[in-house]
């Protein structure tokens, strides 16, 4: 607005002004630099602001967090059985138990036959004498064993497959072992393993529908708080209005507090999270070692962690958009 | 400086609160705005401040016509104006500085120089000495002595005061008036709307009197 421009008759008005004048063009270093100041403003003010009613601001902090929480746990739950399932997987082999009254000559025999194949990278023979005393020390039945007066166990051959069979190729290979003259049986924990990966890949697609339930519940709970926030400081937002604010300025503390809100929930769904993995370590390391295996809870890696804590935070942020945005345009001076 | 050609203003509701209205008001003029209420003072205001846009007519501020501002240009618009409301319009939740502030920081100024442009406001209506307290502590005469240095501390070209004196008594409206009538005197352009008559005629001002929206007097320079 040019011509409302400081004349010269009215730049004598006090002496301020003659000091202020070089400040009056605001060139846009300094503008720039104002904008930086009124962003760190807003975002402390308005982390004040939310620490000023703790109470309240709590409440909004746990709906946040326990909604983040949900599919995070989920997530993590998911991510351990796939992680147990790669266990087993990797470990597709094929027990053949040898009919007891084989020789032993002839196992070897067929052993170092099988080994030579393409399709099988290891073969290993475990005698019953062997499959006896492992089963005395792991099982805890040492005892009630020294009282067979035979071994009841039978000779087997732990048979893994190359790392590139595939499914059909196993099965082929799990008939063929089968059929042998020797074997008794053969054994392949396989189709348990694909079946667990069936319902990993459902319930992860299940997680991420409730993930976006809850984002989209979050977004409406954000939303309303800063509805009410903006409602709160309705005469503030009238004031500034008249003496010039920009919808900008207006609406910067708001977005602020939606990511606060969001950001601080995503902190806490975090630290609940990780309580909840803490709580179920002891229970989770003493059934590992029951099953003699090395599995031990997986928690979020970092990367998550920050990539779960600044969805949430930009969640927030766009649900105080969209209050904001709906509802800033209805408050105009009259 | 204010410039109303043939501005008709009629409200969704199909009442005419402005009806033809031509007025001229030079750089540097003091205008009191008179009339019932009902008159139209306020929609004349609200046609300034762009709150409300003309049905009819053209209004140019500053030599602009404000049929050429944007909504989004409204607020930097607004940065040359002062306005001064009856009810004072002060933030209970701040200080009186951060009150005269407000204008400053929407309008981005460094905060070294909010505090020199403040201090220099506040002294102007005599409450330096109240920078500090809340709005809340101070008696009517001086929240609106308040409302003036928000007013007036980006130094703006001109002041729209509506019934500044409305809730005071006769002295302190007096006091009031003669802050007008300074800042007057620096080049502001200011116009006042009031019912008070006896005020007035002390002013020795050029009176604009509207009744059921229309110019009745007043309406060019004298």
């Amino acid at each position: 607005m040019k011509p409302l421009k400081r004349s010269p008759a009215s730049r004598r008005k006090t002496p301020a002004r003659a000091k202020g004048a070089s400040q009056s063009k605001n060139p846009w270093r300094q503008r720039l630099s104002a904008w930086q100041a009124h962003h760190s403003d807003c975002a402390i003010e308005s982390l004040l602001r939310l620490l000023r009613t703790p109470l309240q601001s709590a409440l909004t902090w746990l709906v946040v967090a326990i909604a983040t929480a949900l599919p995070a746990t989920l997530y993590v739950a998911l991510l351990n059985i796939e992680s147990l399932g790669y266990h087993w997987q990797d470990s597709n082999q094929i027990s053949v138990f040898i009919k007891p009254a084989a020789k032993h000559e002839a196992i070897q025999k067929w052993a170092t036959h099988l080994r030579a194949r393409a399709d099988i990278s290891t073969v290993v023979y475990v005698s019953p004498e062997q499959a006896l005393s492992e089963f005395q020390t792991y099982s805890g039945l040492g005892a009630v064993l020294d009282d067979l007066s035979e071994n009841p166990l039978p000779p087997v051959l732990l048979v893994q497959p190359s790392d590139n069979a595939d499914a059909e190729a196993l099965e082929g290979l799990l008939i063929e072992l089968t059929e042998h003259g020797l074997s008794d049986e053969a054994r392949l924990d396989m189709m348990w393993v694909k079946r667990l990966a069936q319902l990993v890949e459902l319930a992860s697609r299940g997680v991420f529908f409730l993930a976006a339930l809850l984002a989209l519940g979050l977004l409406l709970v954000v939303g309303n708080t800063i509805r009410l926030a903006v409602e709160n400081r309705r005469d503030e937002i009238l004031v500034v209005k008249l003496v010039g604010g920009t919808d900008a300025y207006v609406r910067r503390p708001f977005l602020y507090t939606g990511l606060w809100y969001g950001l601080g929930g995503g902190l806490i769904a975090l630290l609940l999270l990780a309580l909840g993995l803490a709580w179920l370590e002891a229970p989770v390391a003493s059934l590992a070692e029951l099953y003699q295996s090395q599995f031990s809870l997986k928690s979020l890696s970092l990367t998550h962690s920050l990539q779960l804590v600044l969805t949430a935070g930009l969640i927030g942020l766009a649900g105080a958009w969209l209050a904001v945005g709906r509802h800033l345009a209805h408050i105009a001076p009259r | 400086m204010i410039r109303f050609q043939n501005v008709t203003k009629r409200y969704a509701t199909g009442q005419e609160a402005l009806s033809r209205v031509d007025l001229h008001i030079e750089r540097g003029e003091m205008v009191f705005l008179t009339g019932h209420s009902g008159a139209g003072k306020s929609t004349m205001m609200k046609l300034i401040m762009l709150m409300e846009r003309p049905s009819n007519g053209r209004i140019e501020i500053g030599g602009r016509d404000t049929d050429s501002i944007k909504r989004s240009s409204i607020a930097h618009y607004r940065r040359d104006i002062g306005v001064v409301f009856q009810n004072h319009q002060l933030l209970l939740d701040r200080s009186v500085f951060e009150n005269v502030a407000l204008p400053l920081r929407v309008a981005g100024y460094h905060s070294a120089d909010i505090g020199r442009r403040v201090r220099a406001a506040l002294d102007k209506v005599g409450l330096l000495h109240k920078e500090r307290v809340n709005p809340v502590t101070l008696s009517g005469g001086e929240q609106q002595r308040v409302g003036i240095a928000r007013a007036v501390v980006n130094k703006p070209a001109l002041v729209l005061a509506d019934e500044p004196t409305g809730n005071l008594d006769p002295a302190l409206s007096a006091e009031i008036m003669t802050l007008f009538r300074q800042f007057n005197e620096l080049g502001v352009t200011l116009m006042v709307a009031t019912h008070d008559i006896d005020l007035i005629e002390r002013m020795n001002k050029r009176v604009l009197q509207l009744a059921e929206g229309r110019v009745i007097a007043g309406a060019t320079p004298l």
